[in-house]
């Protein structure tokens, strides 16, 4: 162990730690801006210097290492001139467009400002205003506003898709896609990670609040929302409720009162999803076609297959996403039912996720997605509205797609949808007596492994998250190395609740939190809560097939509720 | 994504290709190659830093930023003679940008860009070592010295003719 001072507070930390670690555990705050954990440790942008003995000049907490008695200052005068004037430097290239920035008040560059007093124009205001590029159907980049601090690159190198990184050099300097081509014309996954990892406004989803506001003023249209499982599990985050509270009941009020609209619940199309992917699998393993099986509901995942694996294609579950399958039901079975135009029908569906926006534009999954909201989205409309989140009632689902297992609800986390699958598998092949929970494969690590004997048949499972991770899985299967029955991916490091749509949360706040497990935990919570915990339980699900499927797998299924994939080249 | 159609030979390609296979595995191979690439195009064309890119398995974001970033690289095509006028300070001082300005005003190209006849591709440069001549003038290698704007059009019609 070393030991050191921090502003005079003796603490141990091992050898290797940084300053910024062993600062953590002394209590001692010190400003972060490029440093972001599990994605970027760089020292650029010199906000995180401190004094230390032994060191010439100031030294950049988040990479310097300690060492046996050093002393660190990181609140003398020259510590704050030096912040300061680093982030007056910053905002001289900065377009500070602050007070309609979809960052105000959420902004971590705002936020530094203030705390040091720096003034926005010390140096002048120097920059050209660059185009923004919003052909993306996910993501929106805004580079006057970018700071340069490359977290989004980190972001998206993380995810080994390098879709985007620094350009040119000094003045020029910009971060983007290579040429001038538009990140929507690059390998980009629309998983959004670069956008929950950018201290500022440079990156946004691309909005679909204006579309829904018209929806629900149009006397046309019956608007109808549903939500994913794991937006009950973040929404409180953007109303101040902390990280891992469950806000489903104040998240049904306030979606109630931004207007006449119906509010669904997805695990229901999660559950439905296990009834088909459970039938896909078995029909898979009795009639000799390809496996391992792969996950399909995560569409990140989907369209990486696509650019990076195709040759596995016909290994992907011909599923549609649970976002899709609901689109699908309520635009035919609902309408059908309730002699409602599907035209008329204004679906809504509000995602942890940046990738769904771009699904909802797949063409061979039918377009029955009207529009796809963030959780940030959905919270901004909560403001909008003037709705009093924290303080609102419970509410409950609209019937008839209001109840579902908790099953459907883990699917928000990694591992969930390979533990729903699991339930039901174990119920249907081994009986009465089953087991309910599957925790090998929960966590937030980036692979796991199982193995179940369900009735007589032995499966081999994997999990991954992040795009890192599956490409390892991969990898390991191309090489023979590893041999599966069924796989499950989620594109985004710890599947949805930490997806590209969720809350912004700052640095400091997710440098020094776990935030996946947190989030995480409120889902497999109110799983553990519910009465019914399996997918095939599911009354909806029940009704579904009974009036309207017939039978997973069957003719009508596989017309609305499995789709089809394409090969797609990177540039 | 260019702007210039990419007309590169079989051998060319050989060439590059033997030269990825003779890095591939290194750690920080991308450098070589792209000098090595430069060479044997003359410049970095878009298609070439494509390939680069999926043989070495590198994002393309990578390898344009790479490209981008360090000024020994071109992303533009080199014509058969280069001219290269000195910005360094002794020459500027001596008036150099108004020799840049003659030269690109006679090849009808901007500094960095190559005639479309692919002829002529100029550049400016940093002190050559010459400061007693300057402002000072580079056509293939030959340097001329002592100019004024007038010089140009003469030194440049004893390279159109080949």
């Amino acid at each position: 162990m070393i030991n050191l001072k921090i502003n005079g507070i003796p603490v141990s930390v091992p050898e290797g730690s940084t300053i910024l670690q062993a600062a953590k555990l002394a209590n001692v705050r010190i400003p972060t801006l490029c440093y972001l954990k599990d994605v970027q440790c760089v020292g650029s942008c010199r906000l995180c210097l401190v004094e230390a003995t032994g060191a010439r000049g100031l030294v950049a907490a988040c990479v310097y290492p300690v060492s046996e008695g050093m002393e660190v200052r990181t609140n003398t005068p020259r510590v704050r001139k030096s912040r300061k004037t680093t982030i007056e430097l910053i905002l001289s290239t900065h377009k500070k467009k602050c007070l309609s920035c979809v960052r105000s008040m959420n902004c971590e560059l705002q936020k530094l400002a203030l705390e040091y007093n720096a003034e926005e124009d010390k140096f002048g205001t120097d920059h050209d205003l660059k185009p923004i590029d919003d052909l993306s159907a996910s993501v929106v980049r805004d580079n006057s506003k970018c700071i340069m601090c490359t977290r989004c690159v980190a972001a998206c190198e993380r995810q080994t898709i390098g879709a985007i990184g620094p350009k040119n050099r000094g003045y020029a300097k910009v971060i983007g896609s290579p040429y001038d081509v538009s990140l929507a014309f690059t390998p980009c996954v629309n998983c959004g990670q670069c956008v929950v990892a950018c201290p500022v406004g440079a990156l946004y989803e691309k909005s679909a609040v204006a579309d829904v506001w018209g929806a629900i003023v149009n006397p046309d249209k019956q608007v109808v929302f549903y939500t994913a499982p794991s937006v009950r599990a973040t929404l409180g985050e953007a109303f101040g409720l902390p990280a891992g509270t469950n806000a489903e009941g104040k998240m049904i009020t306030a979606i109630k009162q931004l207007g006449d609209v119906k509010c669904f619940n997805m695990d229901i199309t999660a559950d439905l999803t296990i009834m088909e992917e459970a039938n896909e699998l078995l029909d898979r393993l009795n009639s000799g076609k390809p496996v391992p099986m792969f996950t399909s509901c995560c569409p990140g995942w989907v369209k990486f297959l696509e650019h990076y694996y195709p040759r596995y294609i016909p290994n992907l579950s011909t599923c549609k996403s649970p976002q899709e399958m609901f689109s699908a039901v309520l635009k035919t079975y609902y309408c059908q039912k309730h002699g409602i135009d599907p035209k008329n029908l204004y679906v809504v569906s509000v995602i942890p996720c940046t990738a769904k926006k771009f699904e909802v534009a797949r063409e061979e999954l039918g377009n029955y997605t009207d529009a796809a909201l963030t959780t940030r989205e959905l919270a901004k409309m909560i403001k909008e509205a003037g709705i009093d989140f924290a303080n609102l009632p419970d509410g409950e689902f609209d019937k008839p797609f209001g109840e579902a297992s908790g099953a459907g609800a883990i699917f928000g986390a990694t591992g969930g949808v390979m533990e729903a699958a699991l339930r039901t598998a174990a119920v249907k092949l081994g009986g009465k007596g089953a087991p309910l929970e599957f925790k090998e494969v929960r966590g937030t690590e980036g692979v796991k492994e199982a193995e179940y004997t369900v009735g007589k048949t032995t499966v081999k499972v994997a999990v991954a998250s992040g795009l890192g991770n599956a490409r390892k899985v991969l990898d390991a299967i191309s090489s023979g190395e590893k041999d599966y029955t069924f796989v499950e991916i989620m594109a985004c490091p710890g599947g949805c609740i930490n997806g590209g749509g969720q809350p912004y949360v700052h640095d400091e706040v997710r440098n020094n939190i776990d935030l996946k497990t947190l989030r995480a935990q409120a889902l497999y919570d109110y799983d553990a809560d519910k009465k019914i915990r399996c997918s095939h339980d599911t009354p909806a699900v029940e009704t579904l097939y009974k009036e309207f499927f017939g039978e997973p797998n069957s003719h009508k299924a596989h017309e609305l509720l499995h789709t089809t994939y394409t090969k797609r080249e990177k540039y | 994504m260019s702007q210039n159609p990419f007309e590169g030979t079989k051998e060319q390609m050989a060439e590059l290709l033997a030269c990825i296979e003779a890095n591939r595995g290194e750690k920080g191979a991308l450098m070589p190659v792209l000098h090595e690439a430069q060479n044997i195009y003359g410049y970095l064309p878009a298609e070439v830093q494509t390939i680069i890119a999926e043989e070495l398995n590198i994002p393309l974001a990578e390898v344009y930023g790479v490209a981008t970033f360090y000024s020994q690289f071109s992303l533009t095509p080199k014509g058969k003679h280069k001219v290269s006028i000195c910005l360094g300070t002794a020459c500027y001082v001596k008036g150099s940008d108004k020799i840049l300005e003659a030269v690109e005003h006679e090849l009808r190209v901007r500094c960095g860009e190559c005639t479309p006849d692919k002829k002529f591709s100029i550049e400016s440069c940093r002190c050559v070592g010459a400061c007693g001549l300057a402002p000072v003038m580079i056509v293939d290698g030959e340097v001329y010295g002592r100019l004024t704007p007038r010089d140009v059009k003469g030194i440049l019609d004893k390279y159109m003719q080949d």
